[in-house]
């Protein structure tokens, strides 16, 4: 069970007002807020143990590594990994997908594919293009259907020997629509294809066990589960990783430099250079502990109940569409209504609501393709969190009401 | 009336409201009485970049002065572009290089000028002086 004013004190910025009003924050598939706890990890670690880590022999230096180090190992427990260097730090989802396309140009050539699916964000399409750019492989779209659900029969005629990679997101950040990733992977491994997995949708609601799910890769964002911004996690099944070049040269990642030859150091630290966001690192460990103490499976059914309550509600509104899957049941969508009022720009509206303390998303939430298939120009996103409340979405629908009143 | 001149008024203007409401009624009133634009002028080339909102803007040069026309399909945007051609429609190009944007600030609009690219009016101010800067350039 959840107990939202419990669970609301934990996150200071919560209790503010914005132009006069209580702030009602439902942007969370943007980026989550951040709890105490996390504050106050980031602050203590500058304050403590600030070192860089790996190379010291010194004291610090090794506390700060020893935290590092346990936070990965926090995380591998978290996704269920094998083990520990299968789980490489990133700056965040976006970083993650980057390296493993980079990485798949030495083993693609013309006539090869690449398959994403139609619901993608823009960070999981534009390194693929990038890549078919490069190799000469063909981007193959996987399409969906009017409730934006991807059509299954479409995606079992796609996938062939030819497909090298597939990239999907668990959830779709525009419309909130979970992906039957575990069926898409074994299809794409029926065929010999590698498969990534963008879970920076998924994370804040579900807890993924990698290992259950077969993913080559799986990757998120610190950012989205109540962590520090420039976070994030890939995840690779070791034997991918030992085949994968490295992404970026420099120190750490490597075991011996010399003018002639540089001999890469052994995983994680090969995809790790420099100097990482080591505090970064260890508060996103702290982020994953606050969230499994509350509990993903009170998440997820306390979301439910307000993504129930708020499509309820905004469809008394008249001339309001939802975009996306029905709600029915926890493995449908998850807690994010994408919505517009007919007649009128989801701008106009956002800009409205703004101004009475409620944040939402408009826009084409960095899936273009999604919003040309419904041919619109954007949505309003509204994405509710585990500290978000019946009252707020309450205030929503007010503030939409009144929006339309002025607008129309 | 100089540019200035005519954005002392609209800054008067403005002062009258009490609260956000009623000014961004007005706007959403100066959206709707924006005269339309030439639907020719709609084409992809004229869409300024950086809206969340699609906005067409055209100038075109009459006796030395710049006449804007625009449009856009969301209606506070409207009413903003609607602002800035009162301001900078009808003038020189050279006056409208020099003219000041402070107005837009002191109006209560200032969120609009804040750089997420959600809201096109640095865009759109940067458009005009671009008409201005190329007809200048061409006399």
């Amino acid at each position: 069970m959840i107990d939202s004013q419990k669970i609301r004190a934990d996150f200071p910025i919560l209790s503010q007002t914005v132009n006069g009003k209580p702030l009602v924050y439902f942007d969370n598939a943007a980026t989550s807020q951040k709890p105490q706890v996390v504050i106050d990890a980031e602050a203590n670690y500058y304050k403590e143990i600030n070192a860089n880590i790996h190379r010291g022999v010194h004291t610090l230096s090794q506390l700060a590594t020893d935290a590092y180090e346990a936070s990965r190992h926090k995380i591998q427990q978290h996704i269920n990994a094998k083990f520990s260097h299968e789980v490489l730090f990133t700056s965040g989802t976006t970083h993650g997908i980057n390296l493993v396309a980079n990485g798949f140009a030495s083993f693609l050539k013309p006539g090869d594919e690449v398959m994403v699916s139609a619901l993608e964000h823009h960070s999981n399409i534009v390194p693929w293009q990038m890549l078919c750019e490069k190799t000469g492989a063909k981007l193959v779209v996987i399409p969906m259907n009017e409730t934006g659900e991807l059509i299954r029969s479409e995606y079992e005629r796609l996938v062939s020997d030819k497909t090298k990679i597939v990239t999907v997101n668990h959830i779709s950040n525009a419309l909130g629509t979970i992906n039957p990733i575990k069926w898409m992977i074994e299809k794409a491994h029926e065929v010999g294809a590698a498969v990534l997995i963008d879970g920076a949708q998924a994370t804040p609601h579900l807890k993924p066990d990698v290992q259950d799910l077969e993913c080559d890769f799986y990757v998120f964002s610190g950012h989205k589960i109540c962590g520090p911004t420039g976070t994030g996690i890939l995840y690779g099944k070791e034997a991918w990783l030992n085949k994968l070049p490295p992404y970026q040269g420099g120190g750490e990642m490597i075991a011996t430099v010399s003018f002639e030859k540089t001999t890469y150091a052994e995983l994680p630290h090969k995809f790790e250079a420099g100097t990482p966001n080591i505090a970064g690192g260890i508060v996103l460990g702290t982020a994953i502990d606050y969230l499994n103490a509350i509990g993903f499976d009170n998440i997820a059914a306390y979301e439910h109940e307000l993504l129930e309550y708020g499509t309820k509600r905004l469809l008394e509104i008249e001339g309001l569409k939802i975009y996306g899957p029905e709600v029915s049941g926890l493995t449908q969508k998850t807690s994010v209504i994408s919505f517009n009022l007919d007649g009128i720009h989801p701008y106009d509206v956002g800009t409205i609501i703004d101004k009475l303390g409620i944040a939402v998303r408009t826009g084409h939430h960095c899936a273009q393709p999604i919003m040309d298939f419904f041919q619109i120009p954007g949505t309003l996103r509204a994405s509710f969190a585990f500290y978000n409340t019946k009252e707020e979405i309450d205030a929503l629908v007010e503030a939409v009401k009144r929006a339309q009143m002025m607008l129309s | 009336m100089t540019i200035q001149e005519i954005q002392n008024e609209i800054v008067d203007e403005f002062s009258m409201f009490d609260d956000w409401m009623q000014r961004y009624e007005y706007i959403i009133e100066l959206g709707k009485s924006l005269p339309l634009i030439d639907e020719k002028f709609k084409t992809d080339e004229n869409i300024i970049k950086g809206c969340q909102s699609k906005v067409w803007l055209q100038g075109e040069e009459n006796d030395g002065k710049i006449t804007f026309t625009a449009d856009s399909d969301a209606i506070l945007t409207k009413g903003i572009i609607a602002i800035l051609i009162r301001a900078f429609s009808n003038q020189k190009p050279s006056e409208i290089l020099e003219a000041k944007t402070d107005f837009i600030d002191e109006i209560g609009l200032k969120e609009h000028l804040s750089p997420t690219r959600a809201n096109g009016l640095v865009s759109m101010i940067k458009q005009i002086k671009m008409y201005a800067l190329a007809f200048e350039a061409k006399n």
